[in-house]
């Protein structure tokens, strides 16, 4: 009893020491997008490495959940009557909810993995304490530009991942159905309203903070050498995928109130 | 008198574990300590708490009048500027180019034009004995060249105090001697106070004017290469002689 209440103590103490690190790393990185030094080459050079680089998978991606969508939503809504309108269904569905997910997890995958590994490198080759013996603030240098590069992308490359989803499922609706395409894109134009764009496109901001949050926290606190390193690139996935899905009913609720 | 480098007192643990249990050491400006000890003794953390890396929970440090325990990251850059690190691992910046490595702390302490910088980091390698290898990216370096690059950069702003982790580990006995040499001409063509944390006995015959010795988390003694040599202590003998024991680590 007394073992199990003393690893509950460090467990607990361990769990706020995280919750409170995960914080001052979040204060610290967003107060370093409006100081000086502004390091616009960092930036654009993490903006090419989380966005461009990443283009091909998440677009692959939201072509064939676009695919499935209207596949899927061609079968169900064919008991109503309705499955003309299948492009207002793949595009609210898409521009709402699925893009925006779908391509924070991607990138979370691919991109976040990348930030907890390459730092957590550094750290474990001691290249965070150079950086900080020669002067330099690490926080500034590594978290802040993945920061702000992740908060500018996500929302470009959700963008793609919509106009790419929704032409997925025109492909299976021309097949499915005999309509055209004008029709198709009709049904869209009359669904989708500003609101539906601005919601889905906010929640991707949230999520390329999130992403570029988790990402730099694993890496900046990875101990154990390369095996180490390993350990953090995997919590930092992980961690990313829960926080983008919990993250994304508290961000849809609170677009519908707004 | 004042030091460059006073520890006083200085405690600091590790997950419960007490690593140093009170040191208290004295550095003259010009100096060249070797500080040895058994590994896991504490030896490269007590350099990162001279530079301000780590903090200790108790005792002060004192780096050129100044006591780095208590000063604010930003306060510490002046102190950083005027003290240079080579860490046991080389750490240089996988990403950066030689040239890229060598000019990063001008570029963080000192405004210098984009010629000026170049023109620094080829007269800093060319110190080292290093030429031509400015395009070239650390992973395409030897061990020995890593350590004399790393060299180069803990120079560029030429700091006052060079703390040196390990810096033979690894290096060929020719580059270790290159390294011995570079030391001993810091001190006299620039004056550099040096702290060498480092288990190889020759170089610490090679290069140092004092030992300190860190055993059980304090400096047990302290003394010339003769001191050393003489002493009666079981455990300096021992580890005069490169005992087994205490082979290599940190």
């Amino acid at each position: 009893m007394k073992k199990f209440l003393l690893w509950l103590d460090e467990s607990a103490k361990e769990i706020f020491l995280s919750i409170g690190a995960v914080f001052f790393l979040a204060i610290k990185g967003l107060h370093g997008i409006f100081t000086r030094p502004f390091n616009p080459g960092l930036i654009l050079q993490e903006a090419e490495d989380i966005g461009t680089r990443s283009l091909f998978l998440v677009n692959t991606v939201a072509l064939f959940s676009g695919m499935v969508l209207a596949l899927q939503g061609v079968y169900t809504m064919k008991r109503y009557g309705a499955e003309f309108y299948v492009g207002s269904l793949v595009s609210l569905t898409l521009i709402r909810e699925l893009g925006p997910v779908l391509t924070a997890i991607m990138v979370g995958g691919r991109a976040g993995s990348g930030m907890a590994a390459e730092i957590g490198s550094m750290q474990v080759t001691e290249q965070i304490d150079a950086m900080r013996a020669l002067g330099a603030n690490p926080i500034k240098k590594l978290v802040t530009p993945r920061m702000l590069a992740a908060m500018i992308v996500l929302p470009l490359l959700t963008v793609s991942a919509d106009i790419v989803g929704i032409f997925g499922g025109l492909v299976i609706a021309l097949h499915e159905l005999p309509i055209d395409t004008n029709f198709y894109l009709n049904t869209i134009w009359t669904t989708i309203t500003m609101d539906d764009f601005l919601s889905g496109l906010g929640k991707t901001v949230f999520f390329g903070f999130l992403i570029a949050l988790f990402g730099c926290y694993y890496g900046l606190y990875t101990k154990g050498g390369t095996m180490g390193v390993g350990r953090s690139t995997t919590k930092a996935v992980v961690t990313i995928s829960i926080a983008v899905l919990i993250s994304d009913f508290f961000l849809t609720k609170l677009f519908l109130i707004l | 008198m004042m030091g460059i480098i006073e520890l006083k007192d200085v405690c600091k643990s590790f997950n419960g574990l007490l690593v140093h249990k009170g040191i208290n050491l004295f550095i003259k400006q010009g100096e060249i300590l070797s500080l040895i000890g058994s590994s896991g003794s504490g030896k490269t953390v007590l350099l990162k708490e001279i530079i301000g890396l780590l903090r200790p929970e108790r005792g002060k440090i004192f780096v050129m009048g100044r006591d780095v325990t208590t000063l604010k990251e930003k306060e510490l850059l002046e102190i950083r500027r005027n003290v240079g690190m080579v860490f046991q691992s080389s750490a240089l910046f996988d990403s950066l180019t030689v040239l890229e490595n060598v000019a990063y702390p001008l570029k963080e302490h000192l405004r210098l034009s984009g010629a000026e910088i170049r023109e620094r980091v080829r007269e800093r390698l060319a110190m080292v004995g290093l030429y031509g290898i400015e395009n070239k990216m650390p992973g395409e370096l030897s061990g020995g060249m890593k350590k004399r690059v790393a060299l180069a950069r803990a120079i560029a702003t030429d700091p006052k105090i060079i703390l040196y982790d390990e810096p033979n580990t690894g290096v060929d006995p020719i580059n270790a001697r290159k390294i011995n040499e570079m030391i001993v001409n810091l001190r006299e063509r620039l004056g550099v106070t040096s702290v060498v944390v480092t288990h190889d006995m020759h170089s610490v015959r090679a290069v140092t004017d004092r030992i300190a010795m860190l055993y059980d988390g304090k400096i047990i003694a302290e003394g010339s290469w003769k001191d050393f040599e003489e002493s009666q202590d079981p455990f300096i003998r021992e580890f005069m002689r490169g005992g087994a024991v205490f082979a290599e680590g940190g």
